[in-house]
Formats: structure tokens, C-alpha cells, sequence
């Protein structure tokens, strides 16, 4: 394991530059140029405000913060209640009219069972969202958690954990999918989730890991451990607002991934079970009619598209919300 | 093999390099050999002849090995080969005389002793072959395969050399149509050469058919070159067949419309709305020795219980098999009326419309006959199947829609994919479904009785719902024991009868054999066991 | 350093066993692979268990293990159960993946760095954006999509690429399934370029080597690049072992015959041997790449040591 020796005339660049940024355009990046910066610890003088309640103040001013918060909360709303909007049965076939194309009252068309691809998308929702959101809060948290600590105490933890990770990593994701789903009997999307929390966890640790391993060199923090600050106060005031960016990045794209993920399981068989209605159902089914049903996989993969853009989008905004370096 | 061009690429962007190469062209080697490449499946087992059980390694010995007999590519009808005649007078005793002037290509002449070494090879435990239980109604199989612990013999004492080209055989019972069974796989002759280096044999197969192993790489492809001093009526017309692995037939028929193949034998579901389209007149589609069918757990307390027959019958009612075929299949598939298959003919065995009404799609009927046997078992049933080959979801879920659209439940009936196919094989013989299961019966030789003793005779080898009905039983008895083939249908089909009455399997629908082919090849054809005609495809 | 590095190939050995057991715990869940090798036809009970004994198959799993073990420590991998030996395979196979996960690399490497330094260098811009909507794409469509796709209209609708790759897979044919093995992870490495280049872009360091006066692309490539490309780094070095074992999907649209393809055989066929054999090494490699990549972070950060 590393065990970084800094040499204390290290260039910190965790200070928080503000001034204009010479490369380029950068100077057009930061937002709000000319603020003072940050005193160590991110407790400005005057009405103290944390970190959080800072970055919750910058996001509401954020339109893209504010257009992707909206579109997630419309998915969410139509995972929960479908009907809102489609106010056709799911799992009604007409097999004459298998792959046929949009018709009034039918904008997407029909899939192979001549089942109304609108309605699907609309009922596939709520599998590929619950999949992918608690996939991913599940991964980055126990990946941060754990590589955090890692990284943080070091030594003989970060050995114990970064190889337990190693463990997990070697396992070839199809080989346990296969393995897993086909001994859990489950109907639901939770042996689902579970299986990819499982696997999924050492790739957030890593970079947790790494990100941590990285703050903590920062002079802030040194001066925070000078000054007699615990390791609790340190970890949650001064190193993961600076860590946690990178997991944040990888996160929301590991979002979508997630919910991808689960369409190849489909297609191997081994990810959610009908009756469920999921987008990576029928995108795997999908999958092999391109030539002739194109629409039967643009729809639901569309829908997917714009889910995965909404979070990694929001991802961003949150980021750059919570870099002190930004302000 | 793709121009050598294609392997060059200069280092620049990729889509340039992919433009740069321009690759896609035919398949013609330097000087336009005549040899046609082939899609092909890694065979599960070594290439020895009662070990090969599965249609991917049938089809390489189907090249390679002439056995006494073979089944006719157009009729199926079992004709002598090695064999001049094959006599009995009790249907118990037979004695095998060989036709002379046939030998192995590495020299070999075939005698009698090919055949007896081959066959005693095949049936001894210690050889772990497959195929064994083909032996099992020659004399003294008991003591060279017993059910429990070593063998006490080596060799069968029902197989006796008498001199070069004349070997006895004598049978634990009567079985008057046993000879026509002898062109199955495991009945082939094999040359010293397989006893002598077993290990080099496997690494490059001897045979006396119309082709020989030129190479084999394992996994990837097996070079058969024709044998020009082959010695049969049915030389190989081409000069050669390259059998190329594929996992995935998508990918195969993908190829073959690049012009990379020639030939496949199994066009994926998805494509059979464009076969017509990219293929024209190069689409075979053709019927085969194969049924589908929906097999019940009868072992089940629920499913298996007097009275359920009509619910079964019901289930059998309420699917659609013609708009199912026509839909999902574009006719690759014919609804089933019986639990044979087309291929075995009216002679054979084969009745258009044995099953009734049972087969016929009447969803009034159908829920009605379900009601009355008390519904669905827990108002629910799951259709199981393996997902890892041959695109079944489409059909089982079609299958599952127009059931619950008969009853009227969006969630009465749903399909219950199993990940891989020996996981699904492990579920059925450990008889841990609780619901009916896909089921695929390819024929091993075009004779009635392949169809329903080894499926629903009791504890037969593939029973896999345990049907068992002491009638049905008496009647296959009686079948086998009949002095001629007419008399013995006769009774097959009365046994089938108690098969549309009780329903322990659904029969769904005859497969039909599908391949395509490019136009550097002609003359090709599938035979009864949708394995291509390879000797006969014609190159130019 | 060397120090160092001894004392992490000594840790790989807990890895290396507490991988394996898992791997064979899971194959061994998967059930008995002697029915399947039947066909649809129900096992001769006789020759299924005279199988199972020669195969090992019928001891518990305690004893299986260590004796699995102790034959590779011998270098004997066993028997796949078409009767060809696992080492065969794995000398076939494994040039064939390394030559596809070496494509799929230098692809993600050199097209999602460059793609990242752009957008990163500007943010908010509608380059950014374009890539930002692209990576997505990328990410939302599933390998199996993407790869049938690709082929269909590369290799059949224009005829640019060969759909298939030839049993010797040369490099020129392994672009295409390259490119789609690449697709998700050069995602990942676009996306982590960005972020790391927009934060880095304001660090002191860079300030002042524009002060200096040094020219723009030599701070980009020697200043902001050299400290940006850690997380990169750490992440492309984390996807090596990914690549080579997940490929799978692709080089089964593709038809290549690698490990992929093997390992999706072994699994179907619930072939112990070979699954475990070739996740064998994969975890060897996937641990290796780990190593490679900790010693990298001291030449990338020269803060940071090894004692």
C-alpha cells in the first residue's frame, strides 16, 4: 500500500484559486471569480455557513442543477405512478400486431408480442430506476465508505480493504451474474441490486481511495491535524468535500451503466424476471430486431439515454457545488 | 478465407483504416478451390462416435464414417450401406454380413471386427460413452454397463466375429425394427487406429466416409477434405467442407450476407422476416424430425392429480398456434396435431390431426375446460426454459400472452428463464419444477417409436414430466412386438391416443430444418435430422 | 521501493486464493455440469457417475478445492470436457483477448484522454457539450446494442469492416470489436479527463507555469495533463482485468475466439476446469495491473513514496 511521504514544501493546490485562470478560456469556467477564498476548514467569517448549506445555496441558482432535478423528479413521479401518463396495460399482446410500427394512440408502435411499446416505456420506469438508483447509492456508499477509511487510516486497514477489493474484482461480472441470479429465485429487482452493490463496491473504493489518499496532503487539512482537529471532524469537514468529487463522476455514470448493466443480464438471462416490465428487458429484446423493428429499442433506450443524462448531469452541478475551489 | 489484403491496415484514425481495408469479399481461396465453409457449433464431447450425442459433432460423423446403414437424405428411410443384409428369423437373432471392398482411409480394410470393436468400445462402462445405452438390448449389456459398481466383462457376449465380413448378434429381447436403428451414430465401425493411439485418433479422426480430416483446430474450425479414393456410392461432390465455430448464430448468418460463409444451418429467430429478402431462393426451410413440445410435471401433487387432465387439455386449447408460427416463426415452424413429426410420413407413423380438438385453438372451450378441472394450480403457472441458446423467450412468451389472454389475467401464466442450459437440464432431473417446461425432441432415427417410447413410456430415459400410464405401457409393448411395421403403427398411434387424453406434454409444433446459403454454392439440401447434405453441395 | 513491492506480491497470495475459492465456490453452486453433457436426453445414471468420479465431481467441495489447487501448482489445469487440455485453450485464447484488450485500451486511452482535455479545457462550451451528450449515448446503450449495430452497419450495410474476426485475429479486423469493447469505459476515462483537467486548470502550479511564460501546449501536456491523468490512470489500470474478462459479449457478436469466448462456453457448460483455470490468470493479470498502477501514482505525483 501507499504510504505517501510529502515533503512539506509540496505545492498545495487545494487553496482555492480564484483569481482569473490563465489557461485558454478557463477563465469562463469559474462562476463566481473575485470571491474571497475559503480560510481552512470552509467557515467564512460573519454568518457561518457550512460547506452544505453553501453548496445548496449555489445549486438553486444553477439551471442545469434545476432542469435535470426536474426531469429526475418527473421519472421518479411516473415510476411511482405510471398511470399518470399511460393509461394502457402493459402486458396486453395482440400478436397480429407484432413489430409493427407508430399508429393513433399507439405514438411508439408495437414490440414482438404486439404489446404497446408507449405503455412499456412508461411501466419500465420503475424496475430500470429502482435498479440504477439504489445500485448506485448503494455502491458509492459503501465504496466510499469503505475505500475512504482506507485511505484515510492506511496501514493495516487500507491493506485488509483494498485487497478484500481486489477479491471482488477478480470475479468476472457475467460469471456472477449468472451464478447469483440463478440461484436467487426472486421475482423482484433486489437480488438484482444487491448482485451489482456486490460487485460493483471495489471500483468506487479505489477512487475513494485515491481521492482521499490525495486530500488528505492538502495544507488545509495539515493544518487542520496541527491545529488538534479529531479524525471524525477531519474526514467529514475537510477531506470528503474534497474527495468526493471524483465519486460523484463515477457515480452517475456508473448510474446508467447500472441500469445497462441489467439489460445484458437480461439478455444473458440471468437479470430481472417477468411479469417486471424494464427498460433492459426490452432492450435486450429488443436488441436483435434492429434491422426490422428499430423503434422497438430507440424508445426504450431513448428513455434511458435521457435518465442517465438527467444524473450525470446533476452529478455535475452537485460537484462543482461542493468544490470550495469553485467559489 | 478473406484476401490477405484485409489483415494489412496502415496506422491512422479507425474508421479510416476500416475504409482502407475495404474488406467483405468473398470467400474464394487463391485459384477458386472448391471448398465450402460452413457454420458449425463446438461439439460438446470428443468426436468418438457413441460419445457424440448432440447434432454439431453428428454432423462431422455424418462426413467422416459410413456405418451398415443410413437414413436417406430425402425419405429417412434406413438404407444398407457397409451392410449387404442384415438376417433374422425370430427378431432376436441377427446376423450382420459386410459388403466387400469398403476400407478406412488410412488403409485399413473394414471388417467385422471394426464393427464388434466399436460397438464393445461404445458400450463399456469404463469408456464413459454417452451413446452407451443404445447397446443396452444386445445380449450382456448388464455386464459390460451395470447400474451400480464395475463391469464383470469386457466385451458384449451378444457380438460374435464369424469371419471377415459376417458378425452374429444376438438381442436380450425381440426387436423386429432394431436394424433400422443402426444408422444411428453409435453404430459406426471404427479402425485399429482408434485403440491403438486413441489421443492422436481424437486429435485427427480416421473414418471410411466421403471425407477426411485434413486439420482441427479445436474450438475454432475442422477442415474436412474430400477422400478421393473413397469407395461409396455417395462421394463427396466439392472439395471440401470447413466447419467454422460460431457461439452465436446471429453472428454466423451475419456473415454469410458479407460473403465470409457459405453455408448455415440454423437461421436466428430474428432474421426469418429478411431471409426471403437477403437470400432469395438460397433460404432452405424444410421440415425435420423435430417437435416442441410444453411438458408437464406430472410428478407435481398439483399438476399430476386425476382431473387435471382437463386443465392440461385446456392450456393445449387456449395457444394459438397458428398465429404464433406465422408471427414469431414466419412459418418455420408447423402447428402440431400429433407427437411425431411430419418427416416420418403416413407409412411411418405420422397422423395429421391425431391429437382433436385438444390441439385446435378455442379459447370459449379452453377456459371453460380449465374452470371445470379447477384452474390454474395457485391461479398461476411459469413456462421454464433455458435462455442461453436458440431464442426461446419469443415463443414461450407468446405462448404465455395467448394463454392469459384466453383467461383473461395479464399475470396468469409467464415465462421463467434459466440462465444456462445445464442448469436447466439439473432443474428437470432433479424434478424441481413445479410447472410445465420447454421440451425438444430431435428424432435419432425417423421411426415412430423414437418418438413416444423413450418421452412417456414409464421411467423411460426421457421422461421428464414421469408420465406414467400402464395402458399406454401395454400398447408400446405390444407395438414393439408386432410381426410387421403396419401392425406396429397401429398400436403406436392407439398409445398416442391415451397421450390426447391424458396430455402430459403439449405438443406446440413441428420444427422445420433452416439454413441459407451464398451463391458460390448449389445443390444443397437439409436431411431428415436438419443436418445439411454436405456431399452433394456443388461449388460454382 | 523494492520493499514495497515485495511485500504486495506477498499479499497477492491471500488475494490469489480467497479469488479462486470464490470462483470455485460459484461454479460449484451452479450445480452438476454431467447432465447437461447429455443433451436434452435424461443421463445414463451409470456413465453420469463413473464421470463425476474421474472428473473429481463426486467428492465434497472441501476436498475438491485443495486438490484443484494443488494440481495447478503442478501446472496441470485439468481437462475441459470436449477432452482438450484448459493450458491448450488458455495458449490460444489469451494472445487472442490481449491483443483485443490492448486495441480497447490504446483506443479509450488516446481518444477519451484527448476528448476529456477539450471539454475539460472548455467547460460549459458547446464542444463540452457535444461530448458530454456523445459519452452518454455511449454509456446508455448496452455492449450487446452497440456491438450488433456496428457490425450490421459496418460490416454488412457498408462493408468498411469484417463482420467476423478470422481465427487469427489480426490486429486490422480487431478494431471494430476494439472500438465496441472500448465504448463504456472510454466514457468512464472522457468523463474523469474532464473533471480532473477543470479542477486542475486553476491550481497555482498552472498559473504560474503560464506566468513563467512556458507555451500553452507545454503546460497542457506537462503540467496540467502529467497531474490530471491520476484518477485516470487508476481507473484504466482497474479496467484492464475488466476488459480482458468481460469481454464476452463482444467477442461473441464478433466471433472471437478468446477468453471471452471461452470462459462463456466454460460457464455454459458449467466446466469448472476452464472457468476457474482462466479466471485464474485473469485475476493474476487484474492484480498485477493493481500493482503497475500504485507504483504510477510516484512517477505521476512525485509527492507521493513508497517505503
Amino acid at each position: 500500500m501507499p504510504e505517501p511521504h510529502v515533503p512539506q514544501e509540496a505545492i498545495g493546490h487545494g487553496d482555492g484559486g480564484t483569481a482569473a485562470l490563465a489557461i485558454g478560456e478557463a477563465e469562463s469556467l469559474a462562476r463566481a471569480p473575485g470571491a474571497g477564498p475559503p480560510p481552512p476548514g470552509g467557515e467564512p467569517t460573519g454568518k457561518p455557513r457550512s460547506l452544505w448549506s453553501d453548496a445548496w445555496h449555489d445549486l438553486r441558482r444553477n439551471p442545469v442543477f434545476v432542469v435535470s432535478a426536474l426531469v429526475i423528479v418527473f421519472l421518479v413521479v411516473i415510476a411511482i405512478w405510471p398511470q399518470l401518463i399511460a393509461t394502457g396495460n402493459p402486458y396486453r399482446a395482440d400478436l397480429s400486431k407484432a413489430q409493427q410500427g407508430a399508429a393513433p394512440g399507439h405514438p411508439f408502435g408495437y414490440d414482438t408480442q404486439g404489446r404497446d411499446v408507449y405503455t412499456r416505456v412508461v411501466y419500465g420506469a420503475r424496475a430500470s430506476i429502482t435498479v440504477g438508483t439504489c445500485a448506485t447509492a448503494g455502491v458509492a456508499l459503501l465504496g466510499s465508505l469503505l475505500g475512504g477509511l482506507a485511505g484515510f487510516f492506511g496501514g493495516w486497514s487500507d491493506t485488509l480493504l483494498s485487497r478484500l477489493a481486489d477479491v471482488f474484482f477478480g470475479i468476472p461480472v457475467l460469471l456472477g451474474g449468472l451464478v447469483f441470479l440463478s440461484v436467487v429465485t426472486s421475482t423482484t429487482v433486489w437480488p438484482v441490486v444487491g448482485f451489482i452493490v456486490l460487485l460493483g463496491w471495489p471500483q468506487i473504493a479505489r477512487i475513494a481511495r485515491g481521492s482521499v489518499v490525495t486530500a488528505k496532503q492538502n495544507d488545509y487539512v495539515q493544518a487542520a491535524r496541527a491545529l488538534g482537529a479529531g479524525n471524525g471532524r477531519m474526514l467529514l469537514r475537510h477531506i470528503a468535500p474534497n474527495a468526493v468529487a471524483p465519486v460523484i463522476v463515477v457515480a452517475t455514470i456508473a448510474l446508467g451503466t447500472y441500469i445497462a448493466l441489467e439489460a445484458t443480464l437480461s439478455y444473458l438471462g440471468a437479470g430481472l424476471k417477468p411479469p417486471t416490465v424494464s427498460w433492459g428487458i426490452d432492450i435486450s429484446a429488443a436488441s436483435t430486431h434492429i434491422r426490422n423493428a428499430p423503434h422497438m429499442l430507440l424508445w426504450p433506450a431513448g428513455a434511458l439515454s435521457i435518465t442517465v443524462l438527467a444524473f450525470i448531469m446533476l452529478g455535475d452541478a452537485v460537484r462543482d457545488a461542493l468544490d470550495p475551489k469553485l467559489r | 478465407m478473406r484476401p490477405a489484403v484485409c489483415a494489412k491496415w496502415a496506422g491512422c484514425a479507425a474508421a479510416v483504416a476500416l475504409v482502407a481495408t475495404g474488406c467483405g469479399g468473398g470467400t474464394a481461396g487463391p485459384g477458386g478451390s472448391a471448398v465450402v465453409s460452413a457454420s458449425w457449433g463446438d461439439p460438446q464431447n470428443p468426436l468418438e462416435p457413441a460419445n457424440t450425442n448432440e447434432v454439431q459433432g453428428g454432423k462431422v460423423l455424418e462426413m467422416l464414417l459410413r456405418g451398415l446403414k443410413r437414413y436417406d437424405p430425402e425419405t429417412g428411410a434406413a438404407k444398407n450401406v457397409l451392410a449387404e443384409k442384415i438376417e433374422t428369423t425370430d427378431a432376436q437373432h441377427y446376423t450382420v454380413t459386410l459388403k466387400r471392398g469398403w476400407s478406412f482411409s488410412d488403409g485399413e480394410k473394414v471388417t467385422a471386427k471394426s464393427f464388434v470393436d466399436a460397438w464393445n468400445y461404445g458400450a463399456l462402462l469404463d469408456n464413459k460413452q454417452k451413446n452407451a445405452p443404445f447397446f443396452q438390448y444386445i445380449d450382456g449389456f448388464d455386464k459390460v454397463h451395470p447400474d451400480n459398481g464395475k463391469p464383470t466383462a469386457k466385451t458384449l457376449s451378444g457380438l460374435k466375429v464369424k469371419d471377415d465380413h459376417t458378425f452374429d448378434v444376438t438381442l436380450n429381447q425381440k426387436f423386429s425394427s432394431w436394424p433400422d436403428t443402426l444408422g444411428y451414430s453409435a453404430f459406426m465401425p471404427l479402425p485399429q487406429a482408434f485403440f491403438r493411439d486413441h489421443a492422436g485418433w481424437l486429435k485427427r479422426p480416421v473414418g471410411n466416409g466421403p471425407y477426411l480430416v485434413d486439420s482441427y483446430t479445436k474450438g475454432s474450425v475442422l477442415k474436412m477434405r474430400k477422400w478421393k479414393r473413397y469407395p461409396g456410392p455417395d462421394p463427396a461432390q466439392n472439395g471440401g467442407i470447413d466447419l467454422r465455430v460460431y457461439t452465436d448464430s446471429e453472428t454466423a448468418y451475419t456473415d454469410l450476407q458479407a460473403g465470409n460463409l457459405d453455408l448455415v444451418d440454423d437461421i436466428p429467430a430474428s432474421q426469418l422476416k429478411n431471409v426471403r429478402s437477403d437470400l432469395g431462393d438460397r433460404y432452405l426451410n424444410q421440415p425435420a424430425g423435430i417437435i416442441q413440445t410444453l411438458t408437464f410435471p406430472m410428478y407435481d401433487a398439483h399438476w399430476g392429480k386425476p382431473g387435471m387432465e382437463r386443465v392440461r387439455r385446456g392450456l393445449s386449447m387456449a395457444i394459438d398456434r397458428e398465429q404464433i408460427t406465422k408471427e414469431i416463426f414466419q412459418h418455420t415452424r408447423t402447428p402440431a396435431t400429433d407427437w411425431t413429426s411430419p418427416v416420418l410420413g403416413e407409412k411411418g407413423g405420422f397422423k395429421e390431426g391425431l391429437c382433436g380438438d385438444a390441439c385446435v385453438f378455442d379459447p370459449a372451450k379452453a377456459r371453460q375446460l380449465i374452470k371445470d378441472g379447477g384452474g390454474l394450480p395457485g391461479g398461476r403457472m411459469t413456462i421454464t426454459y433455458n435462455a442461453d441458446t436458440g431464442s426461446h423467450k419469443d415463443w414461450v412468451d407468446a405462448v404465455c400472452n395467448s394463454i392469459n389472454k384466453t383467461l383473461g389475467n395479464d399475470k396468469a401464466c409467464v415465462g421463467n428463464p434459466v440462465g444456462t442450459f445445464a442448469d436447466f437440464r439439473n432443474q428437470i432431473s432433479a424434478r424441481q419444477l413445479t410447472g410445465p417446461f420447454r421440451a425438444g425432441w430431435q428424432m435419432d432415427y425417423p421411426l415412430i417409436q423414437n418418438f413416444l417410447q423413450p418421452l412417456y413410456y414409464t421411467n423411460a430415459s426421457s421422461n421428464d414430466g414421469k408420465f406414467s400410464n400402464p395402458d399406454f405401457d401395454k400398447l408400446v409393448n405390444q407395438a414393439n412386438a408386432a410381426p410387421d411395421t403396419r401392425q406396429a403403427v397401429a398400436k403406436f398411434q392407439d398409445a398416442e391416443r391415451i397421450l390426447a387424453r391424458e396430455m402430459p406434454s403439449i405438443p406446440l409444433w413441428y420444427q422445420n430444418g433452416s439454413g441459407g446459403y451464398s451463391d458460390r454454392i448449389s445443390n444443397v439440401r437439409l436431411n431428415p435430422f436438419s443436418v445439411p447434405v454436405y456431399n452433394e453441395i456443388t461449388v460454382g | 521501493m523494492g520493499r514495497y513491492v515485495i511485500r504486495r506480491l506477498l499479499q497477492m497470495i491471500p488475494v490469489f486464493i480467497g479469488s479462486t475459492f470464490l470462483i470455485f465456490l460459484m461454479v460449484y453452486a451452479l450445480g452438476d455440469p454431467v447432465a447437461a453433457m447429455f443433451g436434452d436426453r435424461a443421463p445414463d445414471p451409470a456413465t453420469a457417475a463413473q464421470i463425476r468420479h474421474d472428473l473429481y465431481l463426486d467428492q465434497p467441495l472441501w476436498k475438491q478445492y485443495p486438490h484443484y489447487m494443488g494440481q495447478i501448482f503442478q501446472g496441470n489445469f485439468g481437462t475441459a470436457f470436449n477432452g482438450q487440455p484448459v493450458t491448450e485453450l488458455m495458449r490460444t485464447a489469451f494472445p487472442v483477448t490481449l491483443r483485443l484488450t490492448i486495441v480497447a485500451i490504446v483506443l479509450e486511452t488516446v481518444v477519451g484522454v484527448a476528448l476529456g482535455v477539450f471539454s475539460g479545457l472548455r467547460r460549459g462550451r458547446s464542444i463540452d457539450t457535444t461530448v458530454l451528450v456523445l459519452t452518454l449515448v455511449v454509456v446508455s446503450v448496452p455492449t450487446f446494442v452497440s456491438g450488433y449495430l456496428l457490425q450490421f452497419v459496418f460490416g454488412v450495410k457498408w462493408e468498411w469492416a469484417a463482420p467476423t474476426v478470422a481465427i487469427e485475429a489480426p490486429l486490422g479486423q480487431l478494431l471494430l470489436p476494439g472500438l465496441v469493447l472500448a465504448l463504456v469505459s472510454l466514457a468512464y476515462v472522457t468523463r474523469l479527463t474532464r473533471t480532473s483537467i477543470a479542477e486542475n486548470a486553476r491550481a497555482d502550479y498552472v498559473r504560474t507555469a503560464v506566468a513563467k511564460g512556458l507555451p500553452r501546449h507545454r503546460v497542457i501536456t506537462r503540467h496540467l495533463l502529467r497531474n490530471s491523468l491520476i484518477p485516470v490512470v487508476t481507473f484504466i489500470g482497474t479496467d484492464i482485468g475488466a476488459l480482458m474478462g468481460g469481454a464476452i459479449v463482444t467477442e461473441r457478436i464478433f466471433n472471437i475466439h478468446g477468453v471471452g469466448y471461452q470462459l462463456y462456453q466454460g460457464i455454459l457448460r458449467q466446466n469448472s476446469p476452464t472457468v476457474v483455470g482462466f479466471v485464474t490468470i485473469l485475476v493474476l493479470v487484474f492484480l498485477i495491473a493493481n500493482l503497475l498502477v500504485d507504483l504510477l501514482y510516484a512517477v505521476l505525483d512525485p509527492r507521493i513514496r513508497y517505503a
